[in-house]
C-alpha cells in the first residue's frame, strides 16, 4: 500500500482539506512519474503554492515532477479525466501569484526537464526545456558569442518567462519574450501535444495561419503547459558602456529619455530610478551616487559606434540639465552598477525590514510618463506610503515598490487602493495595468477595464476552446 | 617597457556539466560533452588583454596543448583579444600532465622571447595547481601564484596573493610566471563580431618534436571511480529509536 499520507496528519489547504484530488488519481500519477516524483508533503506543497508576490500561499494538493513531455501529457490526461485543476510551475519567481492554487489540484513542477535541447549558433536560435533558466542558457551560448538578452531580473525559467511575456531592462533594444519566441511545444489540458509553429520549425518569421505562438506567450499557464521553447538569440555586443546621469527633476530625466530615443541612439538599456530608490540603493549597495532622479544607461556597439552614441546622449543629457555623465567600460564597474539596479527590490525591503513589499507594473506611452510618475509620487505622499520607483523608461514601464507594515490594520487596503488608482491613471492615458508581470491572481478586475467587454469575451472564447473544462491554472487572468 | 606575454589556456569540460565516469572506469565521459576554456585561464587571458590595452604589453600570445579540438579555445582567446595563437598538437592518446606542459611552455618562452607568462592557478578537471610553479622552476623565473591583484612597476610586478592567512603582497623582478586566482578580474565574453574578426588572426600549429621536449608521462592513472551514491536516510519516530539505530550501525 502506498504510504503517501502520514496517518493522522491533517492536510489543510487554506480552509479545505485534501479532498480535491482523489487517492486513485494520486496513485495513477505515481505509476507514471515514479514515487520519488510525486509528493503530498506539507513542506513541498507550501513551497509550490507561492511565488515572489505578496499573494498568500495557496498550496496545491499534490506536486509531481514529470521527466519528459510524454509524462506531462499522460499526467495531464489523467487530471483532465478527473476534472482536477493543474498548475504549471517553473522557478516560482513570478510576481502575480501565478503558481498559487486557490482551487487546489496538481502542481506540475517542470524543473526536472532541464535540457538545452539544441543550439544553432549559425541561425541564432536555441531550444530549451522548462528547467533551463536564463543564466543557464546564457552560460551555454556565451562560447558562440551569443546571448539571450531578455532580463526580467530574477533568474527565471525561460518557459516561465514565455508564460508571463517577460521583458526587463533590455527590452527597449532587444524586445520582450514575444519578439524572441519562435516556436513552443505545449501540452494542452487534455494531454494533447501542440507545436505552435509546427514541430521543429524555427523560421525567423512566418505568415502561416493564426499566430498560436503569440497566443501562448503571456498566457500565464491558463492555456497549457509550455514544455519547450525555441528562442531567438542575439550577438553579444562588441563592446558595451554604462553611464549614470543624475537629473534635477523627474521630468528632466524622463524628457531626456524621450529625446535620447528620438535621436536614434540604439540605446540598449535605459533605466530610471527616483530619489527614494537612489537613496535605498546607495544604502544597500554602497554605490557612490547622488540622491536625485537618475538614469542608468547602457550602450552596445563597436568602439566607434559607442563613441558616437555616448556623444549624442551626453549632449541630450546636458540639454535637460543633467548634472553629471559618469560612464564606465570595465566589466567589474558595469556589473556592480547593474547588480545595484537589480537589487533594487531588496534595497527597498531593507528600508523597512519585516514589512511587505508590493511591486506595481504600469506601462504608458512615453510622452505620458512624467505626468504619471509625478502624480504617483504625489499619491504616495498623500497616502503616507513609502514607494521608491524604478522603471524601464525606454518602454514607458515603471515599478513602484510600495512598503506596508503587515501589523498595521488597513495597510493592505491602503496599498491596494493606491495601486488601483495607479492602474486607472495608466489606463486613462492609453496605457496598461501590467507591462510585464502579468494579470495573475490580483489584476483580473483591471483586465476588463483595459480590454473592454468584447476583449474579455474574445479571451474567454479562446480559453474555452483550448481548455473547455477550465482546469489550467484556474483563478488567473480570465 | 612593453612585455611580450604568453598565456596558457586549457580546454576542459564545462563547469556546469554533470561529469560521469565511463563504465570501464578508464576515465570520464568526454564525447558529446560541452567543453570550454578553463575559468582560471579566462581570468589570466583577461589580465593579459588589459595589459595590452594599457600598452604595458606589446603582444599577447595564447597557447594550448592537446588534440585538434584545442583550437576552439585558442580561437575564443583570439576573439577575446590575444594577438596570435599557438596550438601544440599531441595525439588523442598522449596524456599531458603539468610537468609536460611546463616543459612545453618553457621551450616556447625561449622560442618567442617572452617576458611574462600568465596562467590560471589550476585547471578544473585535474585541480593540479602545478603548471605555473613548475614552469617558473624550469625557467628559473620569479613566480606569483594565486594572484588577486597585479600592478606593473617598471621592471617589476607588485602582486597580491590570496593565501590561507589572508593577503600577501610581493614584489617580483621580471621576467615572471603569474597564476591567476578568482578575484583578479571579471573576464569579458568573446562577442560575435570579435569571433568573426579573430578568424583572420594567426594560429600556428606545432608538433612536440618541433620543440625538442620530452613529454613522456611520469605517472599512470590506475582507475577512476564516482564518489559513493548518497543513500536515503532513515526516518525514526523518536529519540529512543534514534539512539538504538546509531548503536546498530556502530556509531555509538
Amino acid at each position: 500500500m502506498l504510504r503517501l499520507v502520514r496517518p493522522g496528519l491533517h492536510l489543510a489547504r487554506g480552509h479545505r482539506a485534501l479532498q480535491a484530488v482523489p487517492d486513485t488519481l494520486v496513485a495513477a500519477l505515481d505509476r507514471v512519474v515514479g514515487s520519488t516524483n510525486v509528493s503530498v508533503s506539507d513542506a513541498v506543497r507550501w513551497q509550490h503554492g507561492q511565488d515572489e508576490s505578496i499573494h498568500p500561499c495557496c498550496p496545491p494538493d499534490v506536486v509531481v515532477w514529470p521527466q519528459n513531455v510524454e509524462e506531462v501529457s499522460t499526467c495531464a490526461r489523467l487530471c483532465y479525466e478527473q476534472h482536477v485543476p493543474m498548475i504549471p510551475f517553473g522557478t516560482g519567481t513570478g510576481l502575480e501569484g501565478g503558481v498559487s492554487a486557490p482551487q487546489g489540484g496538481v502542481c506540475f513542477d517542470l524543473s526536472a526537464m532541464a535540457d538545452v535541447v539544441v543550439v544553432h549558433p549559425e541561425d541564432q536560435d536555441a531550444t530549451v526545456q522548462p528547467g533551463v533558466t536564463r543564466s543557464k542558457l546564457n552560460h551555454n551560448i556565451a562560447s558562440y558569442g551569443l546571448t539571450f538578452p531578455v532580463d526580467p531580473g530574477a533568474d527565471a525559467s525561460l518557459c516561465g518567462m514565455v508564460a508571463t511575456k517577460a521583458s526587463g531592462t533590455n527590452a527597449v533594444r532587444y524586445g520582450t519574450m514575444r519578439e524572441n519566441t519562435l516556436n513552443l511545444e505545449v501540452v494542452l489540458a487534455d494531454g494533447r501535444i501542440l507545436n505552435t509553429a509546427g514541430k521543429d520549425r524555427r523560421a525567423r518569421k512566418s505568415a502561416a495561419g493564426y499566430d498560436l505562438t503569440s497566443l501562448f506567450v503571456g498566457s500565464e499557464g491558463t492555456l497549457g503547459f509550455i514544455t519547450q521553447a525555441t528562442l531567438h538569440l542575439h550577438a553579444l555586443p562588441e563592446g558595451s558602456m554604462v553611464a549614470v546621469c543624475p537629473f534635477p527633476s523627474v521630468r528632466a530625466a524622463v524628457d531626456a529619455t524621450v529625446d535620447i530615443l528620438h535621436s536614434g541612439v540604439p540605446i540598449a538599456r535605459i533605466e530610471f530610478l527616483d530619489e527614494a530608490m537612489m537613496t535605498a540603493c546607495q544604502q544597500y549597495s554602497g554605490l557612490d551616487v547622488t540622491k536625485s532622479p537618475t538614469l542608468f544607461l547602457e550602450f552596445h556597439g563597436s568602439q566607434g559606434s559607442l563613441r558616437d552614441q555616448v556623444k549624442t546622449t551626453e549632449d541630450v543629457v546636458k540639454d535637460h540639465g543633467g548634472m553629471e555623465f559618469n560612464w564606465a567600460q570595465e566589466q567589474e564597474t558595469k556589473s556592480k552598477l547593474w547588480k545595484a539596479r537589480h537589487d533594487a527590490l531588496y534595497a527597498v525591503r531593507s528600508l523597512r525590514p519585516g514589512w511587505k513589499c508590493y511591486v506595481t507594473d504600469v506601462c504608458v506611452p512615453i510622452s505620458q510618463l512624467p505626468d504619471v510618475i509625478l502624480a504617483t509620487q504625489d499619491d504616495l505622499k498623500a497616502s503616507g506610503l513609502v514607494g521608491p520607483i524604478v522603471g524601464h523608461v525606454g518602454d514607458g514601464n515603471f515599478h513602484c515598490a510600495v512598503l506596508s507594515d503587515p501589523s498595521e490594520t488597513g495597510s493592505g487596503e491602503t496599498v491596494h487602493a493606491f495601486s488601483t488608482r495607479l492602474a486607472e491613471r495608466a489606463l486613462a492615458v492609453g496605457g496598461t495595468c501590467t507591462g510585464e508581470h502579468g494579470i495573475g491572481l490580483g489584476k483580473r478586475h483591471l483586465l476588463s477595464s483595459e480590454v473592454g467587454l468584447t476583449g474579455i469575451w474574445a479571451m474567454s472564447a479562446l480559453k474555452a476552446a483550448l481548455d473547455s473544462r477550465g482546469l489550467m491554472n484556474p483563478g488567473k487572468v480570465i | 617597457m612593453a612585455l611580450r606575454v604568453l598565456v596558457g589556456v586549457k580546454r576542459v569540460i564545462d563547469y556546469a556539466v554533470k561529469v560521469r565516469v565511463k563504465p570501464d572506469k578508464s576515465g570520464v565521459v568526454m564525447d558529446g560533452v560541452k567543453h570550454s576554456m578553463n575559468p582560471f585561464c579566462e581570468i589570466a587571458l583577461e589580465e593579459a588583454v588589459r595589459l595590452k590595452e594599457k600598452s604595458l604589453a606589446s603582444e599577447v600570445i595564447v597557447v594550448s596543448c592537446g588534440p585538434q579540438q584545442c583550437q576552439e579555445v585558442i580561437r575564443t582567446a583570439l576573439a577575446i583579444g590575444a594577438d596570435r595563437g599557438i596550438h601544440v598538437e599531441v595525439s588523442e592518446n598522449d596524456e599531458l600532465g603539468p610537468l609536460q606542459v611546463s616543459k612545453i611552455l618553457a621551450a616556447l618562452v625561449k622560442k618567442e622571447d617572452v617576458g611574462l607568462v600568465l596562467l590560471g592557478k589550476q585547471a578544473i578537471d585535474d585541480d593540479c595547481n602545478q603548471t605555473g610553479q613548475m614552469t617558473a622552476g624550469l625557467l628559473d623565473w620569479s613566480q606569483g601564484t594565486f594572484v588577486s591583484e597585479m600592478t606593473v612597476e617598471g621592471e617589476a610586478l607588485k602582486v597580491v596573493r590570496e593565501v590561507d592567512g589572508g593577503l600577501e603582497t610581493v614584489r617580483l623582478k621580471l621576467p615572471s610566471v603569474i597564476t591567476a586566482d578568482l578575484r583578479l578580474n571579471e573576464p569579458r565574453y568573446a562577442t560575435l563580431p570579435n569571433i568573426m574578426k579573430a578568424k583572420k588572426k594567426k594560429l600556428e600549429v606545432l608538433k612536440i618534436k618541433d620543440l625538442g621536449v620530452d613529454v613522456s608521462p611520469r605517472f599512470q592513472v590506475l582507475s577512476i571511480d564516482e564518489p559513493p551514491q548518497r543513500e536515503a536516510g532513515v526516518i525514526v519516530e523518536n529519540t529512543e529509536e534514534l539512539v538504538e539505530k546509531l548503536k546498530e550501525i556502530g556509531q555509538i
